[in-house]
Order: C-alpha cells, then structure tokens, then sequence
C-alpha cells in the first residue's frame, strides 16, 4: 500500500462578509497543491469566493477526556448568561 | 455558401475538434486517477475541453445552418456523425493517454499554447469567437498553472518520475510543431483579423516550456522529427479507436436521447 499523502482541512467562504466554513478534507503533497485540489473537489459548483487549507496535524483539539474539565463546569453557572439577570423596566430591547 | 464562410466554419470546426478530442482523452483517467484529488481535477479539466468543444461546435452549426438550405444540423452532428477524415484536430490532442507523467506532458505544451491561442483569439474581430475565448482564458490560466506544477513536480521528483516525464517530452515533441501551422482557412482569415496567427505564438510558447523545463530539471527535445496531418484529416491510428468509443451509441442508435 503506498503511502497516504498528508491530509489537509478545507474551509469555504461562501460569500463575501461570511466565515470560512469547514467543508472537509482532503490529501495533498503540499500546501500549494491541497489549495487546487480544494478548488477542485469543494469549488467546483461556485460554492465559495475564497478558500482555507490547513495541515490537519497542525490543528490543535480538545480531546474526548477533556470533556469534563472543559465544559461540564459551565452548566452550572448561569450566571454568565445574559438571560439570567433581570432587566429593569426602562431597558425595553436587549 | 460564400468562402469565406466556409474558412469560418472549417477554423471553428478545428478548434471545437482539439478540445473534444483531448477532452475526450482526459476523461479516460476517471476513475482511473493516481489518487481521488487528482481523479477528481483530472475530470474537471476534462469537462472544460468538452464544454468549450460545445460552444465551438454550436457556433459552427449555427455558420452552417445560417448559409446552407439543407437540413439543419446541431453541435451532436458535428460530434457524433463525422469520420476521422472529416475531423480536423491537431494529432497532438489525439495520442493515447499513456502514463500520468505522458498525459501531464502532453497537457503541459498544450495548456502553454492553448493560453498564447486564446490570449489573441479575445481579439479576434468575430465577436462570436471572441467570447468563445473570453470564457476559456480563465480555464486555460488554471490549467496551465496545474499541468505547469505537475511538469515541475515529476521532473524534480524522484528518479523515476523523471525518467518518464523526460521521455514523454522526447516523444511529444515532434507533435508540437504542427500547432504553429496556418492552414489555408486561417491565412484567408487572418485577412479579416478573425484568425489567430499561430506563428507569432510560438517564440512566447517556447520560451514558457524552456522555462519551466529548466526549472523541472528536464531537457529540452530536439527538432529531429516532426509530424502534421490533422488539420487535413490526416490521423495517427488511434483517432479512429477515440472515435469508435465516442460515437458508438449513434451509430447503433441513430438519433438516440435520454
């Protein structure tokens, strides 16, 4: 079996004034090479105006056993939450 | 029908053959492709030759129904229903495949040329084939820019990438003078600033491929040979086998749709 090329991220922007949206991956030698291949597997039906690539062994992520440290602390303070103040009456929209 | 409408039809009939011949060829690789991303560019570029075979195809039908009385005829005929001596492409466009390293080699001196052709054709005085060109020149930039990386890639690549690129180019390189020919059709319609004047391209063209060869740590082929025949319906074999594949289905099934 030949060796896999390195694999990169995909991210689109759809249109100008938008975020760049994960869209996928896709393997590549280099990055000049993951951008044209991204133009041709995620780009081809006018999807976006611009694109991302980005090697997947550079991002950085939260791993399964980090859950519990990470997130399950803020369900309890609703506090930091908008919602859980009571506004006074003069403030109509917020 | 008047002459110089039928110069028209017969350069425009040309230009639509090289691009559904090597488009035609490009598609083989589907499914085929060294790896999926490249599968997958490999078949859009191939749809950019057959889409810009149809508007070549399309406007030539439309030459030919607005000056003949005989039935009309459309962009399918023209594909489908012509012999090999009736088609009128360069032989470069129509060799088999062979390996990646041939098929990126190949792409590579046409994707050159097809940018310098299409560059002037946008000024052609025929608006129709202006526009025809105004639209592929984008294509052809992003062509170029991947057939251009893959040359540099193969060349300066390992031992063996560069053994079958280098002889692709030895074998390619005496198909490549016949892009620079005039035909009679286009030298009457160059008159008329309709045509491109092809040998005008060439020192560009060769400047272009010296380059990137260089760089692609590869030698430039020598002159010793040099073949021509298309544009006179003169094939290589292999046209024949292209054609009995491509148009199998009307053949058999004369006027088919789905």
């Amino acid at each position: 079996m030949r060796k896999l090329l390195p694999l990169y991220e995909v991210f689109v922007r759809s249109s100008r004034g938008l975020d760049h949206k994960h869209v996928g991956s896709l393997h590549a030698e280099d990055p000049v090479q993951a951008l044209e291949y991204a133009r041709d597997c995620y780009a081809r039906r006018s999807e976006g105006v611009s694109l991302w690539v980005v090697k997947s062994s550079d991002i950085v992520s939260s791993q399964e056993d980090d859950a519990e440290s990470f997130y399950d602390p803020l369900d309890d303070k609703p506090y930091r939450h908008a919602t859980h103040y009571v506004l006074p009456d003069p403030v109509n929209n917020m | 029908m008047k002459n110089s409408n039928i110069a028209l039809i017969d350069y425009v009939t040309g230009l639509g053959d090289d691009s559904l011949i090597l488009g035609q060829r490009l598609s083989e690789w589907c499914s085929n492709g060294p790896f999926l991303e490249e599968d997958l560019a490999l078949a859009n570029v191939a749809l950019d030759f057959l889409g810009r075979a149809q508007m070549f195809y399309d406007y030539a039908a439309e030459l030919h129904n607005a000056s003949s009385s005989a039935e009309p005829i459309t962009a399918d005929d023209i594909a489908y229903l012509r012999d090999a001596r009736e088609y009128k492409n360069t032989l470069i466009h129509e060799l088999p495949i062979g390996d990646f390293a041939y098929t990126m080699a190949r792409q590579f001196l046409i994707d050159c040329f097809g940018f310098q052709l299409m560059t002037e054709l946008c000024k052609s005085a025929d608006k129709s084939l202006a526009g025809i060109a105004a639209k592929a020149i984008k294509e052809c930039r992003y062509h170029l820019r991947r057939s251009n990386d893959w040359v540099l890639r193969l060349g300066d690549g390992t031992g063996e990438s560069h053994e079958r690129v280098q002889n692709a180019f030895d074998q390619l390189w005496g198909y490549t003078g016949e892009l620079f020919e005039m035909t009679d059709s286009e030298t009457e319609l160059l008159t008329e600033n309709i045509s491109v004047d092809k040998a005008q391209l060439k020192d560009a063209w060769l400047k272009q491929v010296k380059d990137t060869l260089t760089e692609a740590t590869l030698d430039l082929p020598s002159d010793e040979w040099a073949i021509s025949g298309g544009r006179a319906g003169i094939h290589t074999e292999h046209l024949g086998q292209i054609l009995a594949e491509l148009q199998y289905l009307q053949r058999a099934y004369p006027g088919l749709n789905w």
